[in-house]
C-alpha cells in the first residue's frame, strides 16, 4: 500500500472512531433529555395517565427487558405475554433455580406477584439473578403494572431467542465479531468471581452469569468508554482487550444460573 | 528373589529414560500432591481453586491450625456493630465435603525443603510435590517499647481477627462518656493499609451513637501519610467534628513506648492517655515462612510476580500478606487473586493444564459512618521486577450520599461474593 493511501486509511479509521464516539455521546445526552423531559411529565401528575407514568418508571427495566413486536430475550427475558405466564418459564432463558422453583411451586405472574416482586425482588425470591433492588414506593409499582399490562400483550415472537439485531454496532463490533476462548475467558473471570457470584446470585452485585455475547461485550465496552460509571469496572476494563472481552463474554455465556 | 534378565532390565531402563521426557504428573506413582500451609483468604482460595480446576488429577490438601476463620475484612464493622461476629466467621466444610480437599486441622511447625514435607507440630509429615505457603503476618511486639502479647490482652491489637477483635469491641462497648482511646498505628508495610483508619471511624460511630460527646480518640501514626487520607479526614469532619485527632510524627516527635499499666502511651511530644489503647505493631510474614527460609532482610517473602512462585524455592510458592507483592497492598482481596495465580501455575507444573500470563487485582471498601462508603483499587500485571500497577482509581471527595451508599452496598455484595470464593458455596 502506498504511503498516501495508508495515512488516508488510518485517519478515516481514526475519523471513524471519533464520529462513532460522538454518536455515542450524543445518544447519551438524548437519553439523559428524553428521561429529564419524562421526570418533569410525572412532576405534573395531572397531565400525566397511570400508564404513561409506568412508561417512565419502566426506563429503568428497559436495558435489560425488551416489549412489544419483536421482543427478544436479552440479559433478561423478554416481557411479551407476561400477564398469566407461570415465573421461570419463558423458553430458552437462563432462569436461576430460585425462580424456576418458583414457579414449580405455582407462581404465576399476575398483578399481585409481580407488585410483590417489583418491591424487592432479592426478598420475594431469594436467589434471584434480577440484579434490580426494587421499587420501594407502591404507586411506581402500580403505574407500572397498569403499563406492562398494556404494553405486554403481544404474543411471544418465535424469534425471541433469535441474537438481537444489533441496535449500536459500532460499540463492540470487534469483539462480538470474534470467537471468545472460553478457556481463557474461565483464567480472567476469576477476577470477576470475587464480587459477582459464579452460581449466578445477585447478593448486591449484580449477576452476569448466563448473559447473551452481544449484551455482555457491549456492557464491557461501555465502562471502558465511561457510558457507565461504577469506578471498579471502569478499572477493570480499561486495560481489557477485544480477545480478552470476546473470552469473558464467551466463558459467562456458557455457564448455566444456579 | 526374581533374577533380573537382561530383556526385563532393558525394559526397566527404557522406562526409565521415557519417565524422564514425560511431564511430571505422568511420572508420579499415585496423583500429584499439592498442600497449602494456611487457610485464610489466600490459603483457602489457592486450595479451592487447584482441587476445583485440578479436578481428578491432584492431591490436595489444605494446613490450617483453627478449625474456623474470622476474615479480617469487615472485622471493623463488626466493631462498629454492623456485623454479628457469626457473620465473619467462615467454617471449611464446604471445602472439605463440596471440592475433596482434606483439610488438616494442626500446625505446621516446619516445611523440610529437601524431603518435601511440611512437618507438623505433632510431629506428622505432610509430603507435597508443590507447596503454597499462607501464613498471613506475625506481630512483632518488640517494635512497640512496652508491649508484648501479654500487653496485647489489655491493649489488644486485634490485627488477627478473632478473640482479639472480640476482646476490643468488648472494651469499646464498655467505656464511658469523657473516656479516651488511644491508637498506635503500625509503621509500613502492614496488612491492609486503610484498615487501622476504617476502625477509627467505627470507633467514632460508636461513642458517637452513644453521645459521648465528652470522649476523645487519639490516633499516634509513625507515618507522615496514610491510605485515603482525605476521605477518612473528610469524613471525620462531616461526621465526627472534634472527635478524632491524628498526629503524624512531624507533631509527635516519635513514638517512645507504651505502659499497659497505666494505659498511656508516650511520645516526644506528649504522653496520651487512654481507657482504651489499642496497638497495632509492625508485622513480619506468618513465623511459618521464616522457619522455611522464604524470607529476606525485609521479614516478608521474595516472589516471581509471574506466577508467585518463591525466589528461593521452586516448588514453593508464597501468596498473600507473607509476601512481596510489589505495589500490591496486603490485602483479602490481594491474596484471593494471588492465589489464583499461582494456583494456576500449579497446576500447568503438575497436570499439564494451560497457563495464562498472570493477572492481579485489588480493591479496598473501607466504611466511615453509616452508608458512608469509600474505595481505593487498582489493577496489577507482572513486571520483570515487581507486580506493577497498570491502572488504578479511588474514591472522591464531596461525592454525594447516593454514591457513598451505593458503595457501602457494593462492599456488602463484594463480602458475599468473596467469602463464597474463598470458601465454597
Amino acid at each position: 500500500m502506498r504511503l498516501g493511501a495508508w495515512t488516508e486509511t488510518v485517519s478515516r479509521k481514526v475519523a471513524d472512531i471519533r464520529f462513532s464516539e460522538l454518536q455515542i455521546r450524543t445518544q447519551n445526552l438524548l437519553h439523559v433529555l428524553t428521561v429529564t423531559a419524562a421526570v418533569g411529565l410525572t412532576g405534573n401528575a395531572a397531565s400525566a395517565s397511570d400508564a404513561e407514568r409506568g412508561a417512565s418508571v419502566y426506563k429503568k427495566c428497559r436495558a435489560c427487558h425488551e416489549l412489544g413486536e419483536g421482543a427478544k430475550n436479552g440479559v433478561g427475558p423478554h416481557l411479551d405475554g407476561l400477564f398469566g405466564r407461570t415465573a421461570g418459564t419463558l423458553e430458552g432463558f437462563k432462569y436461576s433455580s430460585a425462580l424456576k422453583k418458583k414457579g414449580e411451586e405455582g407462581l404465576v405472574w399476575d398483578e399481585t406477584s409481580l407488585d410483590a416482586y417489583l418491591e424487592k425482588p432479592r426478598g420475594f425470591v431469594p436467589g434471584t439473578r434480577m440484579s434490580f433492588l426494587g421499587l420501594k414506593k407502591a404507586e411506581d409499582r402500580a403505574d407500572l403494572i397498569t403499563y406492562l399490562k398494556q404494553s405486554t400483550e403481544a404474543a411471544p415472537s418465535d424469534e425471541a431467542n433469535a441474537p438481537a439485531t444489533d441496535a449500536r454496532p459500532e460499540i463492540g463490533a470487534a469483539a462480538m465479531a470474534l470467537e471468545g476462548d472460553i478457556a481463557y475467558g474461565e483464567y480472567l473471570a476469576t477476577e470477576c468471581v470475587t464480587c459477582h457470584q459464579t452460581s449466578g446470585r445477585a447478593d448486591g452485585i449484580p449477576s452476569i452469569v448466563g448473559w447473551p455475547k452481544d449484551a455482555f461485550i457491549r456492557a464491557l465496552f461501555e465502562y471502558k468508554v465511561n457510558l457507565r460509571t461504577n469506578q471498579v469496572m471502569q478499572n477493570m476494563t480499561v486495560n481489557m482487550g477485544n480477545e480478552e472481552i470476546a473470552a469473558l463474554a464467551a466463558y459467562y455465556g456458557s455457564l448455566e444460573p444456579q | 528373589m526374581t533374577k533380573l534378565t537382561r530383556r526385563s532390565f532393558g525394559l526397566l531402563a527404557g522406562a526409565g529414560a521415557a519417565s524422564l521426557a514425560m511431564p511430571f504428573y505422568a511420572r508420579a506413582a499415585g496423583k500429584p500432591r499439592a498442600v497449602v500451609i494456611g487457610g485464610g483468604a489466600g490459603g483457602a482460595t489457592a486450595a479451592r481453586y487447584l482441587a476445583k480446576d485440578g479436578g481428578d488429577d491432584l492431591d490436595v490438601t489444605l494446613i490450617e491450625a483453627n478449625s474456623t476463620y474470622t476474615t479480617c475484612f469487615f472485622s471493623n464493622l463488626y466493631i462498629g456493630g454492623y456485623r454479628s461476629y457469626e457473620s465473619i466467621t467462615h467454617s471449611y466444610d464446604k471445602l472439605a465435603s463440596n471440592y475433596g480437599i482434606t483439610v488438616v486441622n494442626g500446625m505446621a511447625a516446619m516445611v523440610d525443603r529437601d524431603a518435601k514435607e511440611v512437618i507438623m507440630a505433632d510431629g506428622s509429615k505432610v509430603p507435597y510435590d508443590r507447596l503454597v505457603v499462607a501464613p498471613g503476618i506475625d506481630l512483632i511486639y518488640e517494635s512497640v517499647q512496652g508491649y508484648s502479647e501479654e500487653a496485647a490482652q489489655i491493649m489488644p491489637h486485634s490485627w488477627k481477627a478473632g478473640p482479639q477483635t472480640q476482646l476490643l469491641k468488648s472494651k469499646l462497648d464498655a467505656l464511658e462518656n469523657g473516656q479516651n482511646i488511644v491508637m498506635v498505628a503500625p509503621p509500613n508495610p502492614y496488612r491492609c493499609p486503610p484498615g487501622p483508619y476504617e476502625r477509627v471511624s467505627m470507633f467514632a460511630h460508636v461513642l458517637n451513637e452513644k453521645g459521648f460527646t465528652d470522649s476523645k480518640i487519639f490516633v499516634i501514626d509513625p507515618k507522615p501519610k496514610f491510605s485515603k487520607q482525605a476521605l477518612f479526614q473528610e469524613g471525620w469532619n462531616k461526621h465526627y467534628a472534634g472527635m478524632i485527632e491524628w498526629y503524624g510524627p512531624d507533631v509527635h516527635g516519635g513514638i517512645v513506648g507504651v505502659d499497659p499499666s497505666t494505659g498511656e502511651v508516650e511520645t516526644d511530644l506528649d504522653t496520651f492517655q487512654g481507657d482504651l489503647v489499642n496497638v497495632i505493631p509492625a508485622q513480619k510474614a506468618g513465623m511459618i515462612a521464616q522457619k522455611a527460609g522464604l524470607t529476606n532482610d525485609s521479614g516478608f517473602c521474595p516472589i516471581d510476580p509471574k506466577s508467585m512462585r518463591s525466589q528461593n524455592d521452586e516448588n514453593i510458592f508464597v501468596i498473600g500478606d507473607a509476601c512481596i507483592a510489589g505495589d500490591m497492598p496486603k490485602s483479602g482481596f490481594s491474596a484471593n487473586s494471588q492465589a489464583k495465580v499461582a494456583a494456576m501455575a500449579i497446576r500447568g507444573d503438575l497436570t499439564g493444564s494451560r497457563v495464562f500470563p498472570a493477572k492481579y487485582s485489588n480493591t479496598c471498601w473501607s466504611l466511615i459512618e453509616t452508608n458512608d462508603g469509600v474505595k481505593v483499587g487498582a489493577q496489577y500485571a507482572p513486571t520483570d521486577e515487581k507486580i506493577a500497577s497498570t491502572s488504578k482509581f479511588i474514591s472522591q471527595t464531596g461525592e454525594d450520599t447516593a454514591l457513598r451508599q451505593r458503595t457501602y452496598e457494593e462492599s456488602v455484595g463484594w463480602y458475599n461474593g468473596i467469602t463464597a470464593d474463598i470458601f465454597g458455596a
